[in-house]
This record gives structure tokens, sequence and C-alpha cells, in this order.
């Protein structure tokens, strides 16, 4: 009698309460838009599907800069999501916010949850780690720069339709479509990204001093390097000859390739799907071109993309769940799904590994250039990756400095040098804030 | 003669204003207070560690010849944002201001515009003129004019100032089109029968009689050319190429909200607020008194 009107009660509790056994919710911050936008939704809900004790949700919050504005911004009023995809720029940033963010390493050593740095590429590890070699945000989605020919526009003007391997043949190359009446020959998205970042890791010069910047706050651009001006130089006399077509800072050099406007481009290996689904060329994707004169070139080169930063402050139970929903990202097979539907690079070995023996690159031809590339030789301290302070402002000085020696208005030397001297201001400045 | 009119009430006039005052004092005061408070102080993106650094934030900008050389940019910016805007506002008010038939439709059709977001109208005309696909772009290539905004700093100027202007066009249109209906008939009949043609009746009858709605929109453009363009160029050229777009107010934008530069943003802000008051009262003082009520 007594155990029915227990159960009774029980029973009642439960139907009127259906809360208290509610999934906990982990939010998600994140600026993949469309396509990519789906894929991960996709992610967490299998994610969500797969148990039943936490619950991911995902909100779109704009790009990569507006997502972090806005998660610094409900920080300060104590509201910050649990996890929020931040952009390689915006890593020194977060990395020096102790207190704001919650390092990864030590988020799944609390939770018990089984992590080894050693699973993902060096330049992605790299990218993401302290100086002691500890892991402070999960890396998501990486990409890497690549170059990309359209075959179409190499046999209209008679040249045989492989890629050029150097920037001495790409001009060559450059010069032979023009003549063929080629309007736009060569184009490059991201220019600081392409032109300094993975140049200077591509030809293991540094960007900074300090391992570029991975070693301190006390940091200094090291951009105006023999190396840096000469290949600067080279681009700004192809913009003058009509041989580069410069498209803007970010991506929209994407669509000018892929519409079969331009010739060759230097752009994200996340452009691949895009260019595919276009299908207005007939393209093929190889490494980047380097200089053969310079000692060392081809070294390997950085990754773009984003990583996810685990935010602090937040209930033990909370992270628990955070962090299975991290182990559960990395295992090969979401990530191997994730490489495949996204064209980002497949950051773990054994997502790599998977996805060859599916056979995927032996029917998609050019789909592993990207890791390749990034794992083309044991990564040096100027190609590990880079840190640098408030480098959303950093990049942006690189840029307008970049498009005066590409207008001409600057030499390549003098806009380099003012690149460093702007630059290490806000070095310092980031410095001093986070002393 | 004076209008006065005495409320009886001791505390009925202050209520009346009260709302007015609170949404200035909550909306204005406050932010600017803190603007000022935030400009003496350096902090980290995330408000963790405040020093308070004094004056380093202004001299630091003014030790930054790319930040004095945006003030040239700004100077020639809202210069041609609002005469433009202003000239071709009282064109179209002139004319709509003769049409007989049908001027609903037209009134309506100008007006439109105001409607539309900042945003938008920069990415309205970044698609017109998009350096390769804009329609705009493929028309001035049949002219055999070159255009790319990405790489040349005066199309780019082109290009904001359209965008802007197109924005502002409406809000002085509707302006100048209700001061030209408030002006009497009769004194343009006159002169017509004194046998003054069109353009001598405007320049000796409509536009001095316009002026205080004029110098009106002169001070509402000359604002919305420093403070409420940045929408507009974060759309389009975001500040480039090089520095060529970059006027003082979308470098506020850019130091603050993208790249979480609080202290060095807010010292800007002060600077652009000193910069609208001494115009403002440059505009009160000297050509107020041109000014015929």
């Amino acid at each position: 009698m007594k155990f029915t009107k227990l159960a009774a009660a029980l029973a009642a509790a439960m139907l009127f309460a259906p809360h208290a056994q509610a999934q906990i919710e982990i939010q998600w911050w994140h600026s993949m838009g469309g396509a990519l936008g789906e894929a991960l939704n996709e992610v967490a809900n299998k994610f969500n599907a797969e148990q039943k004790a936490y619950k991911i949700v995902t909100s779109y919050k704009g790009s990569y800069p507006e997502s972090m504005t806005a998660a610094i911004a409900a920080f300060r009023a104590g509201q910050a999501p649990h996890i929020l995809q931040v952009f390689e720029v915006g890593t020194a940033t977060m990395m020096a916010a102790k207190g704001a963010v919650k390092p990864v390493y030590q988020l799944m050593k609390e939770a018990g949850e089984p992590f080894d740095p050693n699973a993902y590429l060096p330049t992605v590890t790299g990218y993401y780690s302290d100086t002691k070699g500890n892991m402070l945000s999960m890396p998501f989605n990486s990409s890497t720069a690549l170059f990309y020919i359209d075959r179409n526009k190499f046999k209209a003007a008679g040249l045989p339709p492989v890629p050029p391997k150097t920037w001495k043949e790409l001009v060559a190359t450059a010069e032979k479509l023009k003549a063929a009446g080629q309007d736009c020959v060569y184009t490059t998205g991201w220019p600081s990204w392409v032109h300094v970042e993975n140049f200077s890791a591509w030809h293991n010069v540094p960007i900074g001093t300090k391992q570029n910047g991975m070693g301190g706050l006390d940091t200094t651009f090291t951009i105006n390097s023999p190396t840096h001006v000469k290949h600067i130089t080279m681009l700004a006399d192809m913009a003058k000859r009509g041989l580069f077509t410069y498209a803007g800072r970010t991506n929209q050099a994407d669509a000018k390739f892929q519409g079969g406007e331009c010739a060759m481009a230097t752009i994200s290996a996340g452009a691949l799907a895009g260019t595919i689904k276009a299908g207005k060329t007939d393209w093929q994707i190889s490494f980047l071109p380097y200089h053969d004169d310079v000692k060392g070139a081809p070294q390997n080169s950085v990754i773009g993309g984003a990583s996810l930063w685990v935010m602090s402050g937040r209930k033990a139970e909370e992270y628990k769940g955070v962090a299975k929903f991290l182990s559960f990202l990395s295992r090969p097979e979401v990530q191997s799904e994730w490489h495949v539907k996204t064209g980002y690079v497949p950051i773990t070995k054994a997502s790599y590994e998977m996805t060859r023996k599916s056979g995927f690159y032996d029917k998609n031809p050019g789909r592993d250039a990207a890791v390749m590339q990034l794992t083309n030789k044991e990564p040096t301290a100027n190609s590990k990756g880079l840190r640098f302070g408030n480098y959303v402002q950093g990049r942006t000085v690189i840029e307008e400095e970049l498009e005066a020696a590409f207008q001409g208005k600057k030499t390549a030397k003098a806009a380099l040098d003012d690149a460093v001297k702007r630059g290490n201001e806000i070095l310092r400045q980031f410095e001093t804030a986070n002393r | 003669m004076e209008k006065r009119v005495v409320f009886r009430s001791a505390w009925l006039p202050y209520a009346l204003v009260a709302p007015q005052i609170a949404i200035t004092v909550v909306f204005f005061f406050w932010p600017a207070i803190q603007a000022v408070w935030f400009s003496f102080q350096l902090q980290d993106a995330f408000g963790l560690k405040t020093q308070f650094v004094g004056l380093q934030n202004f001299t630091n900008l003014f030790r930054d010849g790319n930040y004095l050389a945006s003030f040239r940019v700004t100077a020639v910016f809202s210069v041609l944002v609002a005469f433009s805007g202003l000239a071709i506002s009282l064109l179209l008010a002139t004319m709509a201001d003769r049409v007989l038939r049908g001027a609903l439709a037209y009134k309506t059709l100008l007006i439109w515009p105001y409607a539309v977001a900042p945003a938008i109208a920069g990415v309205l005309w970044a698609f017109l003129f998009a350096p390769s696909i804009g329609i705009v772009t493929y028309l001035l290539k049949g002219f055999g004019v070159e255009w790319n905004w990405i790489i040349n700093d005066n199309q780019a100027l082109t290009l904001v100032v359209i965008a802007s202007v197109w924005k502002q066009i409406s809000y002085n249109f509707l302006f100048f089109l209700a001061g030209l209906q408030s002006i009497p008939r009769s004194l343009i009949e006159a002169a017509a029968i004194d046998g003054a043609g069109p353009a001598r009746r405007f320049w000796t009858i409509v536009f001095p009689l316009l002026s205080p709605t004029t110098f009106f929109l002169l001070v509402v453009n000359v604002v919305y050319a420093f403070f409420e363009t940045f929408g507009v160029i974060d759309a389009t050229t975001q500040g480039g190429p090089g520095q060529a777009t970059q006027i003082l107010v979308y470098k506020v934008y850019h130091d603050g909200v993208k790249a979480a530069d609080l202290g060095s943003s807010s010292a800007q802000s002060v600077i652009l607020m000193f910069i609208v008051i001494a115009l403002t009262v440059v505009q009160f003082r000297f050509i107020e008194r041109k000014v015929q009520y």
C-alpha cells in the first residue's frame, strides 16, 4: 500500500516536473553560414542523438569577428556561451585572456576524457598549443592556402595544362596567358594570409621574432626581410603589367576563379567545394608556388580556419558535457565526414588515414593536397604557426600596406617597413594591456 | 513678437520634458561619459585587466600619421556627401514641386530610400559596382572605363559617396519639398510678372527663403556624414584600398567593435565628438547669420 502511494507520488512528480530530468544544454556559438552551417548542425545533431544527458545548442553569430565580439560582450555581461568558434587570427587574444577561457587540455583532464594532442597534425597542434605543448583550444575547421589553375584557360592559350611550380614559372606562364588575350591571369584571396603568413612558412622565413610570437608577447614583426620584399616587389610588378588582378582582402578571389574569370588563383582549400559546385572550370589544385632560389623552400604551409574555445565560469557537470562533445568531435569518423563534406583539412592523422583508405582521394584527386602541403616537411619554428596579439588590427595594417604596394603608391620595401612599424606598435599595446 | 506660455503648475513642465531628458541621459550622456572614461584606460579584450594610462591613447593616435591622414579623408568625404546630398535633393525637390500629375507617386519613390538600412544600401551599391559582376562595371567597360574600386582610391571614394548620398537624399528631399511648398506663390508670381526668369526667381526669391531649411539640413548632413556612414563603408570598401575610405567613424567602429580595442576606440570617439561639437558651433555662429528667417 505504502509502495503504491509512493510510486504514484513519484509518477505525479515526474509528470508535473518534466524539467527535473532535463538535459544539460551546451551553447555553441559559431560562424559557419550556408552549407558549412548545415554540416555543423549535422555534427551537433549526431551527438545529441547518440546520448541523452547533454544537448548541444548551436547558434550562428555572424562572421568570425562578429561572433568573437558577441562572445566578448556576453562574457562582460556574464552570459558567455560554453563553446565559441574563434578564427585563427583571434588565437593570441583568446590565449591571453586567462580567466575568460578554460584551456581544453585542463578541461579534458578534469572530466577524465582521453585526449592526445599528438593525434593531430603537427601544424595544427602547434598552432593552438602554449609553449609547454598544452593544447588550449580544440582544432575544428582548418584549411590552408592552395594553388588553383583552370586547365581550360591554359589549353585555350596553347599551353600545356600543368600548374607552374615556382613563381618564376608562374610569371612566365602569366605572360603567355596575357599575350593570348586572357584578361584576369592570376588573383589571390586573403593577401596577408597567403602572401605573408603562408609565404613565410613555405619559405621557412620568420614572420616575427620569438618563434612567430609563440614564445612571448615581446615579439616584433620581421616581414620586411629581403625575401619578403622580393616577393611583394614581384607581385606589385605583376599588378602593374596586368598579370595580377587584386581581388580584395578576404575571399573575393574565390568567385573570380570559380566563375571562370581568372586562370590561376591562390585561395583557400575550403574554396574547393564551391569550385566544384560552380562547375565552370576545369580546375586542378596543387601546392603553392615557391621561389626556387630560397634555401629550404618549399617547407610547409600554415593553417587558417578556426578552433573551439571553452569559456570559463560554468558548472562542473556542464564542463563534463563539453568534454564529452569535444571527444566526440575528435573521433576519426566524425572528422572524416566533416572533411569530406566541407573541404576542410582532416586534422587528425587517423581521420586522414580513414579517408584515404575509403578511396576518397582516388576518386577525388587533389582533395588531399592541403594535408600533404601542411605536412610537406617537419615544421620549423618559422612554419609551425603564428601568434600575434590584436592580430585583427595587425592583419588590417598589413593588408593596407600591401594594397599601397600593389597600387604602386609605395615601393614594396617602404610598404613592408611601414607594416612592420605600425604592426609593432599594435603588438606593444597588446603587450602592455596583457602584462 | 514672442509667444510665452506660462505653466501654472510647478512640476508639470518638468514632468513633460522628463521622458525626453531621460532618453537623452541614458542614450547620449551616459555612453558619452563612459567613452571619456574608457579613453583614459588600456583594457584587454575581455575586460579582465584595466590600467589607467592617462592621455596615452590620445598621444598614440596623434603620433600615428595614418590617423591624421584619415582626417583628410573624412573632410573630403563629408564635404562631398553634404554638398552633393543637398544639391541633388534640392534639384529633385524643385522638380517634384512643379509636377502636377502623379505627384504622390514621385514623392513616395523619392522618399523610399530613406527606409533602407545603411548596410543594405552599401551592399546594394557594392553589387551594382562590383568589380567583376556589377552591372554598372559592365556598362562602364563598354565606355572604356576600367572600374575596380578594390584597388583604385578615387573609385572607392566615389562609390561610398554615392551610396551615402543616395541614402540621405530622401530625407533632404522631404524637408526641401516642405520648404518649397511654404513659399508664398504670390511672391513668385509677382516676380514673374515683373519679368524675372525661372533661374532669377529661384536664386533671388526661392533660395533665400529656403535658407532656414538649407541650414538645418546642412547641420544634419554633416552629422550624418561624420557618424552614420560607417554601415555603408563596412558593407563596401571596409576602409580600403589602403586607407582611402577610412573615415574617422569607421576607424572607431573597426578598432572598437571588430578589434576589441576599447581604449583607442573610445579616445577616437571622444575626438570625433569634439570635432562635431566644434563644427556645429561654427555653423551656428557664422553660417546661421546668413540665414533669413
